[in-house]
């Protein structure tokens, strides 16, 4: 009872909001300013850190690249010579997204940047390189061309060795670009979102040999 | 470009021209990035650039 | 749990400066967008038009011949695969690893029936010779169609081509001749590779019996050697024409190269004869380690050894020292 205005009752305490909770936990996790901070530590000063926004830059122009490629069907980028020029901006960005992530590997193995809680990050980045291998590998055998049938014939023993050929069958055209232009873009975006979000929660690691220093 | 490529033969290594530049290139890309300066931006919360 | 304390108590003590990260990918898209729509106004990319079965018949007669008299003896390699086509033959296994046969035959392929005789029937409309030697053909013991396919192999060796036509030396081959040079006109005219591809159906996306077909011949493992395709000319990696590849296969295709995965008789139960599947083991075992990296000692601690993160942070191990 409220002793300064007798009379009016407390309302009595509503039950846990879910979408309350949800919302202060990612306030927690990831706040805006965290999401998006316009500061970032100053050792953080090296083109070293470049390699991985420009790989998000590349897989950028891949799937802008693809979705044109999807839009006008398989069969497009052989007789037009636009779609030729589509699929050159798609091979060649492809090429780009690989050299660049490799080179963001390098950089993120070198600077140990697994440190200080960040393992899980490094671990969905692995998972992001085999999910793209396997992106490329049905798009390459999606080209319905001389390398793609040869590829097919080739890596069909590998998979049938391993067991994967009875359900993941490289000479299934249908079966390939199904899962190359919506099964695993989807993946990889996914991963990748997933990938930065981590990133930017627990923001960039230390130098090595600064756990606890202040410098 | 339809062209075959040469290809370059050591030991049990065979590599096509193309390929080895890629490789090549990265190394080189890689190493720049470690010794090249980085613009240092703006200033920071206490006013020193 | 260190993952779980806030970025203020991580960077306390952190000089922190400005960082314009959304400019930065701006900047990395048109970078790259100028760098990837140069490269392809300049070189455009690959496409070498496909081989087809006609292609085959009509530039390699002989080959075709011969490949075909194969899947009727079982000689081939898809007629003694094993799963997932068949239960032919063994498969690959390394001791009980044997996941080939484990699924069962789910893409059932038998050769000679799939690549000869049922396209033969269906092409054997009206035509009454071939009909009546595909009747001898089914007719005869498994004995005596065995002596006329090897009795046409062995001829075909010495055949002579002409205008597309395939001759061999006289001699006892039952029906072959009649089955193979109508298989033989009916491939170059494009119908084999119409009847395998479509297989009585009108809609259809998977091309496994023309292309298990052609891989069974040498003509097209023949081209894509000469493109430097193939398993042990490091293929996995190589691109038609001038163009890079897929360099980033490079560790995946580098093992069909070395012993054990290229020798007959190879070192503790991995040899050529099941490289494929040693290999898979092993690329997995490597791709869980890169992985595990964080959790795994000396690889985990080769960074600090090898100081390359001096180079990186070198405003921070040097702060006197400014760029």
């Amino acid at each position: 009872m409220d002793t300064a205005r007798p009379g009016l009752v407390e309302p009595k305490p509503e039950p846990p909001s879910w979408t309350l909770r949800v919302r202060q936990q990612i306030e927690r996790r990831l706040p805006m300013d965290h999401l998006l901070p316009d500061r970032q530590p100053y050792y953080v000063g090296s083109w070293v850190y470049v390699f991985g926004v420009v790989t998000i830059a590349a897989l950028g122009w891949v799937v802008v690249s693809g979705v044109v490629l999807a839009f006008m069907g398989p069969q497009w980028w052989h007789d037009s010579s636009l779609g030729r020029f589509v699929n050159s901006i798609h091979f060649w960005s492809v090429q780009a997204f690989f050299i660049f992530m490799v080179l963001h590997l390098w950089g993120q193995y070198f600077m140990a940047g697994w440190r200080q809680g960040r393992a899980s990050t490094w671990l969905i980045g692995v998972v992001i390189f085999g999910v793209s291998i396997l992106t490329a590998f049905t798009g390459y055998l999606s080209q319905q061309n001389f390398d793609g049938q040869y590829i097919a014939i080739n890596a069909k023993d590998a998979m049938n060795a391993a067991g994967a050929g009875a359900f993941f069958n490289v000479l299934n055209f249908g079966q390939m670009y199904g899962l190359h232009v919506m099964l695993l873009p989807i993946g990889v975006i996914f991963l990748v979102a997933w990938h930065i979000v981590m990133v930017r929660m627990r923001g960039v690691v230390k130098p090595i040999d600064a756990e606890g220093a202040t410098r | 470009m339809d062209s075959p490529a040469t290809y370059l033969h050591w030991g049990f290594i065979l590599i096509s021209t193309p390929n080895l530049l890629v490789i090549g290139g990265m190394l080189v890309l890689f190493a720049i990035a470690l010794v090249a300066p980085f613009p240092h931006g703006g200033k920071d919360e206490d006013g020193h650039g | 749990m260190k993952s779980m304390q806030t970025q203020e108590e991580y960077y306390s003590g952190v000089r922190m400066v400005r960082y314009d990260l959304v400019k930065e990918l701006v900047l990395a898209v048109a970078g790259v967008g100028i760098l990837v729509l140069g490269l392809s106004v300049v070189l455009s990319s690959p496409d070498v038009p496909p081989a087809t079965i006609a292609t085959w018949a009509l530039s390699d007669p002989v080959d075709f011949q011969t490949t075909a008299t194969n899947e009727l003896a079982g000689t081939t390699t898809s007629a003694a695969y094993g799963n997932p086509y068949n239960t032919n033959g063994p498969g690959q296994s390394w001791g009980p690893i044997a996941p080939q046969k484990w699924f069962g035959t789910r893409i059932p392929i038998d050769s000679a029936n799939t690549f000869v005789i049922q396209p033969l029937q269906r092409a054997a409309t009206g035509n009454t010779d071939l009909l009546a030697q595909l009747d001898v053909w089914q007719k005869a013991s498994p004995d005596q169609q065995g002596k006329w396919t090897a009795a046409y192999t062995k001829a075909l060796t010495t055949a002579t081509v002409k205008d597309g036509q395939v001759t061999v030396a006289d001699g006892d081959y039952g029906p072959l001749p009649v089955m193979m040079t109508n298989l033989l006109g009916l491939a170059q005219t494009g119908g084999l590779d119409g009847l395998l591809q479509v297989n009585g159906r009108f809609y259809q996306t998977d091309y496994t019996p023309s292309l298990v077909f052609m891989g069974d011949g040498a003509y097209l493992p023949g081209l894509a050697a000469q493109a430097n395709l193939t398993g042990n000319q490091w293929g996995m990696m190589n691109e038609t024409g001038r163009y890079p590849g897929q360099t980033w296969l490079w560790l995946y295709t580098m093992w069909y190269q070395v012993p054990p995965f290229n020798s007959p008789t190879g070192f503790l139960g991995i040899s050529s004869a099941n490289a494929d599947l040693g290999i898979i083991i092993l690329m997995t075992l490597l791709t869980v380690a890169l992985a595990l990296v964080p959790f795994i000692p000396v690889l985990r601690d080769i960074p600090r050894w090898i100081p390359i993160h001096r180079l990186v942070w070198r405003a921070y191990y040097s702060p006197k020292v400014r760029s």
